[in-house]
């Protein structure tokens, strides 16, 4: 009687909760506002690309077919990134929280997120320096064996500047925030399944399959958009190890490779005038429609695994 | 097909922690023995180091012998984890996994076996697996549906169901009605008594009555002291325990005069 009498009179406004309340509510507003702003800019500074002639666009016909080959480079270098980090993160994640001996797993748990603090110009400074001249036997080695198939189609890079060793560096750099996340999930495990599963006789293995892995999945993928989406944006290492020529193909280890939308801008902005800016800004705006669609993919995937989960 | 299990002098560890000190026991095949004392002496502790699941908690050990039907289970040749699909386990509070429907909840102990099952044999052993476990007639119109759906007492008979459906030699059971209303704990009391004609069943209860009810022979545990091991304390049949006990300490327990 007395709990409900005391719910339905006003409560009382207490200024910590008001002053808190206020500074949230701005927060949100903030980044409202500053998303809005960036997607005005694009748009406004990005349209005249759109009614843009030939000759203008660096030899293309409208904006489609100048924006078409980026779009395509940026997509396939982040998921050739993503196929190779993903199992590997996942792995990594496991090992940590399930297999490794705790203080050996808090070492590995502590370099994972040391990769993260890498600033992304030194990535791109291995990435031409070591990695690549490293990948130019192995890529020698695909096109001559595997030649056949159309991703090794050839002729190798001598400099080994290729999409694929652009895709391998990316995949170091999002395999951070995979992992992390996919660990920090995975640890959580109710124990009580966990238990359910090994007390069926269940192996290490079969423990993880059937507790661990349904548990973390909506995470996993959240994991994995995430990733994504720092793979789609990533400038500084792109630009410095693709040799790009603006082609569209599926030819992973020759040297005439796509470029990506970040690598394009980063690279053509500071001497461009007039249309050719309208354009590349136009081709920001396309990569921030992506990331915004992968996002609302991701979201759109974890909420139709959620209900199984929240049950 | 059910198995009796000996054990002799066994202390069980946490780490340095010794938990339980010197329990030795028969537990008889095909009967249900029923473990009664107070909270933190050792019940489930011990409970577990029988189908071996006390070692998955790191730096959890144990000394001494468990048998089961002449074989040593913490012989260094023995696989712990064939141990566990040979003695299986239901926990206090239902543990069906999350994402997986009835149907698939109930196989999830035999496909772990790598048997290759034929989609009719899997209906029946599901549906044999969930008559054993009373709970066929309230769930045969949704084997689809997640297992998480189920109340709380359906839960549990559906761990149940999906123990007994890899056929155990022996049915370890942690406080399997605490978390249930009369009528599920009764639904399951009376599962006990079916089961047993086939298992080897151990029951953990905080219940008196329902150790009086379900039971042949009952364990009474006790904490030596404050910070001392738990140890056995008296073990007889159900019956004896509850009218004349052996020890005075058993007697006050029971009569509810703790101490
Ligand atoms: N994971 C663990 N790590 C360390 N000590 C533990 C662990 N689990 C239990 N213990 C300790 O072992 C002793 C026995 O605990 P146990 O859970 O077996 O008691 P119980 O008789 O089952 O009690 P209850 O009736 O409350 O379930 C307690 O002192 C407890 O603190
Ligand atoms: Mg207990």
């Amino acid at each position: 009687m007395t709990t409900a009498s005391v719910r339905t009179t006003s409560p009382k406004r207490r200024l910590g909760d008001v002053v808190f309340a206020n500074l949230t509510r701005t927060a949100g507003a903030l980044i409202l506002v500053s998303l809005a702003g960036v997607a005005i800019f694009l748009t406004s500074e990005g349209l005249p690309a759109f009614g843009a002639k030939a000759g203008e666009l660096q030899g293309h016909d409208n904006f489609l077919a100048y924006v078409a080959p980026l779009v395509f480079g940026t997509i396939l270098a982040a998921v050739i990134a993503l196929v190779i980090a993903t199992p590997l993160a996942l792995g990594v994640a496991l090992a940590v929280s399930h297999y490794a001996p705790r203080r050996i797993a808090t070492a590995i748990g502590y370099v994972i997120d040391l990769l993260a603090a890498v600033p992304s110009v030194v990535y791109g400074l291995w990435g031409i320096g070591f990695l690549g001249p490293k990948l130019i036997p192995i890529y020698q080695w695909l096109d001559e064996h595997l030649g056949f198939i159309p991703l090794f189609k050839g002729p190798a890079s001598p400099t080994g500047r290729t999409i694929f060793t652009v895709g391998i560096v990316l995949a170091i750099m999002v395999l951070p925030i995979i992992t992390a996340i996919t660990r920090e999930i995975f640890s959580q495990t109710p124990r009580l399944n966990e238990e359910a599963a090994l007390a069926l006789g269940a192996t290490r293995w079969e423990m993880v399959r059937l507790s661990v892995l349904p548990y973390g999945r909506s995470g996993i993928v959240s994991a994995a958009m995430l990733g994504l989406g720092r793979a789609l944006g990533e400038t500084m290492a792109v630009a410095l190890v693709l040799s790009a020529s603006g082609v569209v193909t599926f030819n992973l280890i020759s040297s005439t490779n796509p470029s990506t939308i970040a690598a394009n801008i980063a690279l053509s902005f500071p001497d461009s005038t007039g249309v050719a800016r309208n354009a590349l800004v136009a081709s920001g705006l396309v990569l921030f429609v992506i990331t915004f669609i992968v996002n609302f993919a991701a979201r759109a995937v974890v909420a139709r695994y959620e209900p199984g989960r929240k049950k | 097909m059910a198995k009796s299990i000996d054990v002799s002098d066994l202390n069980i560890y946490y780490g340095d922690f010794l938990a339980v000190e010197g329990v030795s026991m028969t537990i008889k095949a095909r009967s249900v023995t029923a473990f009664i004392g107070p909270s933190g002496c050792g019940k489930s502790t011990f409970l577990r180091t029988l189908n071996r699941m006390h070692e998955v908690i790191p730096g959890a050990h144990v000394e001494g012998k468990v048998m089961v039907d002449g074989q040593s289970l913490y012989d260094p040749s023995v696989d712990p984890v064939e141990v566990r699909r040979m003695i299986g386990m239901v926990f206090q509070r239902p543990n069906p996994f999350p994402t997986m429907s009835i149907y698939e909840n109930v196989l999830a102990g035999v496909r772990l076996n790598n048997k290759k099952l034929s989609k009719r044999d899997a209906d029946d052993l599901v549906e044999k697996s969930l008559q054993g476990a009373n709970l066929w007639n309230e769930v045969k119109d949704r084997l689809n549906k997640p297992g998480m759906g189920l109340s709380g007492g359906q839960q549990q008979r559906l761990c149940i169901a999906r123990a007994i459906a890899v056929e155990p030699q022996i049915l370890l059971m942690d406080e399997p009605c605490s978390a249930l209303d009369p009528i599920s704990t009764s639904a399951i009391e009376d599962l006990i008594h079916q089961l047993k004609e086939q298992y080897t069943i151990v029951i953990v209860t905080h219940n008196m009555q329902q150790a009086a009810r379900v039971s042949e022979d009952t364990a009474f545990f006790n904490l030596a002291g404050a910070g001392k091991p738990g140890r056995l304390i008296e073990m007889n049949p159900t019956k004896k325990i509850f009218s004349v006990p052996d020890e005075e300490a058993t007697e006050a327990y029971i009569s509810g005069r703790f101490g």
